[in-house]
């Protein structure tokens, strides 16, 4: 049973975060092993209720929602090596790095090249986030391979600069 | 794994805390705390050996404290589930007397005898158990008993640990900030983000809660199981030692009696402190008297870092839920340290809210466990909790990293699968590493337990293909299956607790309380074990009529209706060793009967569900 069946509803990019808690909600009702009196009943429901907290995990997450769709539809969402940078990216991650350099060697000039870097990607990211739901609703309007492709390709390129925003967050 | 309806009467809710206890039980649709014989509602948390032999619990105990320190605990909470590697900051601080051979499971010294954390907890549980039955007049044998949210696995089971000991069948551990909000949220609010802000006597908890039309959704939790108004009482009472030992010269703090004392006077200053600009430290030890004076200001800036210290892990938990304070609608005050004006003061700037003082800080957790026994038992309708699990759990792999699998603040149950398989030709068993924490090296996280996959079939390596399924329960205790996912067949493990008592452990400690001399304890344990065994009979009995019992094979069959006639047999002896002996046969020899029951019902459930 696939986590949009368990939610009964069609396989979907773009959902209504708003419809799905209402579902999760009704669901929570229906299946929680609180609300069951005999003990069998109780272990059973705990198993449901397992299956749909873990849907709702994903399903809720438009990352996680969209990587569980392309692995049902059968692409490979492993580890993208983080050392392979998007070549329209190489010029930012150096000068990152090196301002990431000159902090550890004690040089808080980087500090604000630092703070702007940190504004440059998260700006890339709303941008892709857009995208991405763009993507998303194609897709949920015709179920085309290519597209999913697509996505994947947004997904790696988000992960790669979620986790350059992470290097930016230095404690002081 | 069979078992039938339970009768839902007398299901009380208790706070099992670190200074004090209480506990409550539904009265016409209202949770009500239940007093002791002496009229208090709170029972001190301390265990106290009397040199006859005979245990006291509760405000007899705290006068103990200082006439016998040697036999006498508090603040037991802070060892549950921890190893003596873990407690070696509190042994500066607390006057346990710890027992020489303890290791991983703490032994505390009483006198002459020695007990477990979960041990000294039962007998807090079994005065509470008592306090409910002479009120209630009528026997208690279920419990929902609160937790601290932030409480990792160990510390979880060793409090379940304790119920069992008690004679009491811990039907739910709830978060202790979570049956807070349920106190509060009986007719309150439909809609709302609620903060709970929860610093007891030994522990912090923060946790923020969506609301909705009864369903108590916790978004994230956070906090410090060691902090808490023991730390506030420890610097008060440092200054006063150190006080004494200049105006006196005499070094008091390794005098159990004295110190004993001192605390009492040190925690009546401080309660003043709440209330008054002003309070004093009276102490008199052996004719002489010691008198200091401490102003509010003195107070705070002796605990401002404290106070600071529950500061961070509410923003992390803010965060983690994804709101801001702006969208908190309510904040509720837990725990009797949220009575000191500067905590107050803190909260509100932090949440820029007013919080709830409404009820009693001290009671609300039992109230909101009352209301989740309500729950269970079919009492209170339409309303439902769905918490978190504090700590995300891992498992080491390659390198000593911890590989989530589990991340913090999911919604519990949960559950993750993870396929394993051998490095070498041949290999018939796998040891698996299950760790609690955020942090990425196994090592620095809390180790939970090791499992061995065992009398996997010979076969090249990397071939095997063991499934591994880590369920987080409601009470956010892990339960671990495994099964060939070759065959589909249940796979052997072997669980080594890193820190808790195993079952076999457990029951030793319940046939040493008998020995004591404990009839009810003897009595509680057959009549469990008794309704332990009518639950499997009639279950079978059910699944008798089933497609799943016309499957077995005849000399299943046959296994399975000479294991019954034995239970039957022993099933009106005195001896519960003998009933749960019997029940457990049965339960190994009707294993594949039920996985093929619950495989099938767990599709319904699925399935039969409308929207």
């Amino acid at each position: 049973m696939t986590y949009f069946e368990v939610f009964e509803i069609p396989p979907s990019l773009a959902l209504d975060a708003r419809d799905l808690e209402k579902r999760f909600y009704a669901l929570s009702r229906k299946l929680h092993p609180d609300l069951r009196r005999n003990p069998a009943e109780r272990a059973q429901a705990e198993e449901a209720t397992a299956v749909l907290n873990d849907a709702y995990r994903v399903l809720r997450d438009p990352v996680a929602r969209a990587e569980y769709v392309l692995r049902l539809e059968g692409f490979d969402v492993g580890k993208q090596d983080s050392k392979d940078v998007p070549p329209e990216l190489l010029e930012e991650v150096f000068e990152l790095n090196m301002a990431l350099e000159e902090l550890q060697a004690g040089d808080t000039d980087a500090l604000p090249q630092l703070e702007s870097a940190r504004q440059r990607f998260a700006g890339m990211r709303a941008e892709l986030d857009t995208e991405l739901q763009r993507k998303f609703a194609e897709w949920d309007e015709a179920a085309e391979r290519d597209r999913l492709a697509e996505v994947r390709g947004l997904l790696n390129r988000r992960k790669y600069i979620t986790n350059l925003i992470a290097k930016t967050n230095v404690p002081d | 794994m069979f078992q039938i309806e339970f009768d839902n009467d007398n299901v009380v809710g208790i706070d099992l805390g670190t200074t004090n206890s209480l506990v409550a039980s539904m009265e016409a649709a209202r949770p009500e705390i239940i007093a002791g014989e002496d009229g208090d509602k709170l029972v001190p948390s301390v265990v106290s050996l009397t040199p006859e032999g005979d245990v006291i619990v509760g405000n007899r105990a705290r006068q103990e404290l200082i006439d016998h320190p040697d036999r006498t605990i508090y603040s037991v909470k802070r060892l549950m589930g921890r190893g003596i590697a873990d407690v070696q900051d509190e042994l500066k601080l607390f006057p346990f007397h710890i027992a020489p051979d303890s290791e991983s499971i703490i032994r505390v010294q009483l006198g002459e005898r020695t007990f477990t954390p979960p041990e000294i907890s039962a007998f807090i549980l079994r005065r509470l158990k008592k306090n409910a039955e002479a009120a209630l007049d009528a026997p208690v044998t279920k419990a929902v008993i609160t937790v601290p949210a932030y409480f990792n696995d160990a510390q979880r089971q060793a409090t379940r640990d304790a119920g069992r000991i008690a004679g009491l069948e811990v039907l739910r551990l709830v978060n202790e900030p979570t049956a807070a909000a349920l106190a509060y949220g009986l007719d309150k609010r439909q809609q709302g983000i609620i903060a709970v802000y929860d610093l007891g006597g030994g522990t912090f908890d923060i946790s923020i809660l969506k609301l909705h039309e009864g369903i108590f959704e916790v978004l994230a939790t956070n906090g410090d199981t060691h902090l808490g108004g023991d730390d506030i009482d420890n610097r008060l009472l440092r200054i006063a030692l150190e006080d004494i030992q200049s105006e006196w010269g005499d070094d008091l703090s390794h005098t159990g009696e004295a110190v004993q004392t001192l605390r009492r006077d040190v925690i009546r200053a401080k309660e003043a402190l709440s209330f008054q600009p002003a309070a004093n430290i009276e102490f008199d030890w052996r004719g002489k008297h010691y008198h200091r004076e401490i102003t509010r200001e003195l107070f705070e800036n002796l605990i401002k870092d404290i106070v600071d210290r529950t500061l961070a892990p509410c923003r992390a938990c803010m965060k983690d839920a994804g709101v801001t304070p702006e969208q908190i609608d309510e904040v509720v005050l837990v725990g009797g340290s949220t009575r000191i004006p500067m905590v107050r003061s803190a909260v509100e700037v932090l949440f820029r809210a007013r919080p709830h003082t409404e009820l009693n800080p001290d009671e609300v957790v039992a109230l909101g466990a009352a209301v989740q026994a309500g729950i269970l038992s079919g009492s209170v309708e339409n309303q439902l909790l769905l918490d978190v699990t504090p700590l995300s759990l891992g498992i080491e792999i390659a390198g000593g990293l911890a590989s989530k699998i589990i991340h913090r603040n999911s919604t519990i149950p949960a559950s993750a699968s993870e396929t394993f398989t051998t490095g070498v030709d041949g290999q018939t068993n796998v040891l698996i590493h299950v760790v609690q924490g955020e942090r990425e090296m196994a090592k620095d996280c809390r180790s939970l337990l090791r499992f061995d996959l065992k009398d996997i079939a010979p076969m090249p390596a990397g071939m095997p293909r063991i499934e591994v399924r880590f369920l987080i329960d409601a009470n956010g205790i892990l339960n671990v299956t495994a099964r060939d996912a070759r065959t589909g067949k249940e796979q052997s493990i072997d669980v080594q607790p890193s820190y808790g008592l195993t079952l076999e452990q457990t029951e030793a400690m319940i046939d040493e309380a008998i020995a004591h001399g404990d009839e009810d304890l003897q009595a509680a344990q057959v009549a469990g074990a008794r309704v332990e065994a009518d639950r499997i009979l009639l279950a079978i009995e059910k699944a008798r009529k089933s497609e799943a019992w016309d499957a077995l094979a005849d000399d299943e069959r046959s296994q399975i209706t000479a294991a019954i006639r034995q239970l039957q047999t022993v099933y009106h002896g005195a001896d519960h060793h003998a009933i749960t002996d019997a029940i457990a046969a049965l339960n190994e020899i009707t294993r594949g009967l039920a996985e093929n029951m619950m495989n099938a019902a767990v599709n319904t459930a699925l399935k039969g569900t409308k929207v």
